[in-house]
C-alpha cells in the first residue's frame, strides 16, 4: 500500500512538474506584502502588478494579500515557512529590512530562504529637518552634534530598518554620537515628530520627505545614495557633503519566491516580471505618486542582496 | 466658503451615483464583522484606478463615513463590534436589541452618527489650519498621559466592581505586550508563530465579544428547545428624533469628545467612543441605567465615533501626515492620482479637496437616510432562534477574524480569547475594560519609551514628562478621574454595607 501511494505521489509530482513547465501560470497568483494596506510598499506593489493580467505580461492577475506586523517579520516568517513553493505565491521584499532582521536574529528566514525575481523600486533615505530649523546642511548638523555629543535627537521608523542603517552610517562617517529615536508607526510617525519639533531632525523616505517638502513642512539636507535623485536634483548626496555614506540604506523593493520553487517557474518569472514593471502605464502612476522606480533583473538583485548582507554584517556587528 | 462653490460637483450624475454606491456598500461592509473602515477603504482603492481623481475620492470618502456608522449594526444586533470604534456601542446597544428595542437603538445610532459626523466635517471645513496646530501639539509625553487617562477609565467601565474592571484591564495590558516589540524588536511571550505580530485587535474584539455569547447561546439552546422569541417593537423615526433631542448632553459630550480625540494622530478613532461613553456616564443623572440598555450610551458612543471622521483627516490633508490607518489608505488613494496632500491639494486641486470633503458631508446624510430605512428590517435579526443565531454568529466570527490578514493564526487567537472570556464573564469580569487595556497598552508603552529616549538626550525624564502646560493639564485630569472613581466606589460601598446591616 505504501509503495502504491509513493508511486502515485511520484507520478503526480511528475505530472505537476510538466504542467508547470508548459502552462505556468494557469491561475491567478498571490503576492504577499508584509506591511499594511495603504503603506508605501503596499501601494507600490499594487501599481507595479496592475498590468499582470495583460497578455504580454503573465496573462494572469496578481492579487495582493497583506500580512503586516513586527516590522515585516510576521509576513516574511510566514513566507519562509508556510508559503507553497509552486510559483503561485510571490512576496514583496524590502532590502535592507529583512536582511538586517535576519542578521539580528529571532526570525526563521535569511537571504538564503528566498529566490529574488526582480526589483521595481529604490527609495533612498534622506535627512530632514523642520522648515524653521537652523540647520541648512549636513555640515551644520554634524557641527552641532560635535559640540553636543549624544544630544542631537533625530527620528526614524524603528530599529534595523533602512532609516536606522542610514543613521548608523551617518554617525560612523561623521565620527559623532547622536540620539536616534525609533518611532512606532513607521515613517509617518517619524515625520510627524520632525514637523512638530519633538526631535531636531530625522531620517525618512525620500518619497515621503519630497511630499512634506512640497507642502512646506520640512527641509531636506542630504540623500543617502550614490547619486542625486531625479525628484530632488538640488539636494546633494551625503558623499558630496563629505560624509562617506553609500547606498546601503536605500530601501529596495521587489518580488521574490520561496526557496524550492521549480527552476522553470523562476526563469519564466525572471524573464517576464521586469518587462511588466517597465510598462509605461506603471511608470506614469509611480512617477505621479512620487515613488522612484529602479528596475533590476534577477541577477542584479542577487548581487545586490549579497553585497548588502556583507555591509550590514559589518555595520551591525558592533550593536 | 470655497466648499459651497464646489457643492455642485457632488451632484453630477456619475459622482452622485458613486456617492450612493459608496455609502450603501460602505454600510454593508461596515456591518460585516472583521471588515474595519480601514480594510473597506483599502478594498475600494483598486476601483479608483479607473476613475478620475475627484470621483475616486468621492467613493473613498463616502465609504469611510458609512463604514464607521455601519459598524454599529453588528455591534447592536450581534454584539460584534466591527472595529474598535464600536466597542462602546455594544454595551447599551446590544442590551436594547435583546429587549426588543433593536429598531430604536439602530435609529438612534444612525441619527447620532449623522449629527456627530456632520459636526466633525464642518470642523474640518472651517477650522483646519487651527486644528492642524492642535494635532501637532501632542508629543510623546502628552500621548503617554492621554493613554494613562484612558487606563483610569477602565475601572468604571461596564463592570459591577472597580476591582474586577481593573483586573480585566490588567489582563488586556498583558496581552498587549505579546509579540515583537515595535520599537526595540524584542520578542515577548511568542510561544506560537501566529503570535509573532502580537494579538490583532480586530480578531481579539470578535473573540472577546462574540464567542462568549455564542457559547452561552449553545448552552441555553440545549435546555430550551423553542428558544424565547423576542418581540421586536416598531419604533418610528419621529420618536427616535425626539428621543435624540431629549438627550442633548449625551449628544454634545459625544460629538465634542469625538472631535477632539479624533484629531490626535495615532490615538484617535480607537478610543473616542469609549471615552465619550465614560464621560457621558459620569455626567448623567441616570448613571445606574448605563449598561442596562440606556439610549444615552448608544447616542454618546455613536456620535463620538463619527465625529472623529472629519478631524482625523486634518493631519493628512494639511500636513500630509496620515494620523490613522484609514488616513494612510486614503493617502494611497490620493497619490495614485498624483495629488499630494498639503498645500498642493488646496492650492492646485481645490476641486478634488473640496469635492472630497463635501462628499463626506452629503455621505453622512445619505448614510443616515439609508440606515433609518433599513433599521426596522435589520432589527428583526433578534427574532432568529438562538440555536440558528449562534451558528450564524460563529460563522461570521471565523470569517471576520480570518479576513483581517488572511491568517488562520488570527482565528486561533480569536477562539482562545473567546473561550477564556466565557469563563471570565462567569466570574463577573467584562470584555470592554480588557479591550481598552489591549488598545492603550502599546500607546502608553511606545510613547513612554520614545519620550524617555528624547528626554535622556535633552532635558531629563522628570522635566520632560512632568512640566509644560499640556502635561500638567492632562495629569490633573488623570488625578481627578481617579479621585472620582474612588469616591464613587466608597459611596456605593457605604450604601451596601448599611443596607446589609439593616437586613
Amino acid at each position: 500500500m505504501k509503495k502504491l501511494i509513493a508511486s502515485a505521489a511520484i507520478a503526480l509530482m511528475g505530472l505537476a512538474g510538466t504542467a508547470i513547465g508548459e502552462e505556468y501560470p494557469e491561475r491567478p497568483i498571490l503576492m504577499m506584502v508584509s506591511y499594511g494596506a495603504g503603506g508605501a510598499t503596499d501601494f507600490q506593489a499594487r501599481i507595479v502588478t496592475m498590468t499582470a493580467g495583460n497578455e504580454d505580461a503573465l496573462g494572469m492577475p496578481i492579487a495582493i494579500i497583506n500580512k503586516p506586523g513586527a516590522g515585516g517579520r510576521v509576513g516574511w516568517n510566514w513566507f519562509a515557512t508556510q508559503a507553497d513553493p509552486d510559483g503561485y505565491t510571490l512576496a514583496a521584499y524590502n532590502v535592507p529590512h529583512f536582511i538586517a532582521q535576519s542578521i539580528k536574529g529571532g526570525v526563521s528566514y535569511s537571504a538564503d530562504s528566498f529566490e529574488p525575481i526582480a526589483n521595481w523600486g529604490a527609495d533612498p533615505a534622506v535627512f530632514v529637518v523642520a522648515a524653521d530649523s537652523p540647520f541648512n546642511s549636513m555640515a551644520d548638523v554634524v557641527a552641532h552634534a560635535k559640540e553636543n555629543p549624544g544630544k542631537l535627537t533625530f527620528s526614524g521608523a524603528g530599529l534595523f530598518v533602512g532609516h536606522h542603517i542610514a543613521a548608523l552610517q551617518i554617525e560612523k562617517a561623521a565620527g559623532v554620537k547622536m540620539a536616534y529615536i525609533p518611532t512606532k508607526g513607521g515613517g509617518a510617525a517619524a515625520m510627524k515628530a520632525v514637523i512638530a519639533g519633538e526631535v531636531m531632525g530625522g531620517v525618512n523616505n525620500l518619497s515621503d520627505a519630497f511630499r512634506a517638502q512640497e507642502a512646506g513642512n520640512v527641509k531636506i539636507l542630504g540623500v543617502a545614495d550614490l547619486q542625486r535623485s531625479d525628484f530632488l536634483p538640488d539636494v546633494p548626496t551625503m558623499q558630496e557633503q563629505g560624509l562617506d555614506v553609500d547606498n546601503s540604506s536605500v530601501n529596495f523593493r521587489g518580488v521574490m519566491v520561496p526557496k524550492g520553487t521549480p527552476q522553470e517557474v523562476i526563469d519564466e518569472l525572471a524573464a517576464t516580471v521586469p518587462e511588466m514593471f517597465a510598462n509605461p502605464r506603471v511608470a506614469k502612476k509611480m512617477q505621479a505618486g512620487g515613488s522612484p522606480m529602479h528596475i533590476m533583473t534577477r541577477d542584479e538583485v542577487k548581487e545586490m542582496w549579497a553585497a548588502r548582507e556583507q555591509t550590514l554584517k559589518e555595520l551591525l556587528a558592533g550593536l | 466658503m470655497d466648499f459651497i462653490f464646489y457643492f455642485g460637483d457632488v451632484f453630477s450624475p456619475l459622482s452622485f451615483l458613486l456617492l450612493l454606491g459608496g455609502t450603501i456598500g460602505g454600510l454593508i461592509l461596515g456591518a460585516t464583522p472583521g471588515l474595519s473602515p480601514t480594510m473597506a477603504v483599502a478594498l475600494l482603492i483598486p476601483f479608483t484606478f479607473h476613475l478620475e481623481a475627484v470621483q475616486g475620492l468621492i467613493l473613498l470618502g463616502a465609504a469611510y463615513t458609512s463604514t464607521v456608522a455601519g459598524g454599529a449594526v453588528s455591534a447592536i444586533l450581534l454584539k460584534i463590534p466591527g472595529a474598535p470604534a464600536n466597542i462602546a456601542t455594544t454595551l447599551d446597544g446590544h442590551k436594547m436589541a435583546k429587549q426588543g428595542q433593536g429598531a430604536k437603538a439602530l435609529q438612534l445610532s444612525f441619527l447620532a452618527s449623522a449629527v456627530g459626523g456632520i459636526f466633525g466635517v464642518l470642523l474640518l471645513i472651517f477650522l483646519t489650519p487651527v486644528l492642524a496646530q492642535w494635532a501637532l501639539a501632542f508629543g510623546p509625553s502628552h500621548l503617554f498621559w492621554l493613554a494613562i487617562l484612558g487606563v483610569t477609565v477602565i475601572g468604571s467601565l461596564d463592570s459591577a466592581s472597580v476591582v474586577k474592571g481593573l483586573l480585566s484591564g490588567c489582563i488586556g495590558l498583558w496581552l498587549a505586550t505579546i509579540g515583537f516589540d515595535d520599537i526595540m524588536g524584542a520578542q515577548r511571550f511568542i510561544f506560537h508563530p501566529s503570535l509573532g505580530g502580537g494579538i490583532n485587535i480586530i480578531a481579539a474584539l470578535i473573540g472577546l465579544f462574540a464567542i462568549p455569547q455564542v457559547l452561552t447561546m449553545f448552552a441555553k439552546g440545549r435546555r430550551a428547545q423553542g428558544a424565547e422569541v423576542i418581540e421586536v417593537q416598531k419604533h418610528s423615526v419621529l420618536d427616535a428624533t425626539k428621543e435624540l433631542l431629549r438627550r442633548p448632553r449625551a449628544l454634545g459630550i459625544g460629538t465634542i469628545t469625538g472631535s477632539i480625540i479624533g484629531l490626535i494622530p495615532g490615538v484617535g478613532g480607537q478610543i473616542a467612543g469609549l471615552v465619550a461613553y465614560d464621560q457621558t456616564k459620569k455626567f448623567s443623572s441616570e448613571k445606574e441605567k448605563f449598561g442596562q440598555g440606556h439610549s444615552e450610551g448608544v447616542i454618546a458612543a455613536e456620535s463620538a465615533n463619527n465625529a472623529m471622521v472629519g478631524p482625523s483627516l486634518v493631519p493628512l490633508l494639511t500636513l500630509s501626515i496620515p494620523g490613522s490607518p484609514t488616513a494612510a489608505v486614503l493617502l494611497g488613494g490620493l497619490l495614485i492620482h498624483g495629488i499630494f496632500p498639503g498645500s498642493d491639494l488646496f492650492d492646485n486641486h481645490p476641486d478634488v479637496a473640496w469635492t472630497f470633503i463635501n462628499s463626506m458631508l452629503v455621505g453622512q446624510v445619505l448614510m443616515c437616510l439609508f440606515g433609518l430605512y433599513v433599521a426596522g428590517l435589520a432589527a428583526r435579526v433578534a427574532q432568529v432562534p438562538q440555536s440558528v443565531m449562534a451558528a450564524i454568529v460563529l460563522a461570521l466570527s471565523v470569517f471576520g477574524a480570518y479576513s483581517v490578514q488572511s491568517s488562520m493564526g488570527d482565528v486561533y487567537v480569536m477562539a482562545c480569547l473567546g473561550i477564556g472570556m466565557y469563563f471570565l464573564e462567569r466570574f463577573g469580569f467584562s470584555a470592554a475594560p480588557l479591550v481598552l487595556g489591549l488598545i492603550l497598552g502599546p500607546i502608553a508603552e511606545s510613547n513612554f519609551i520614545q519620550g524617555g529616549m528624547i528626554a535622556d538626550a535633552t532635558v531629563g525624564k522628570a522635566s520632560y514628562f512632568l512640566s509644560g502646560g499640556l502635561n500638567i493639564f492632562l495629569i490633573a485630569v488623570v488625578v481627578a478621574s481617579i479621585a472620582y472613581s474612588a469616591w464613587m466606589e466608597l459611596r456605593t460601598r457605604r450604601h451596601t454595607t448599611k443596607e446589609e446591616a439593616q437586613a
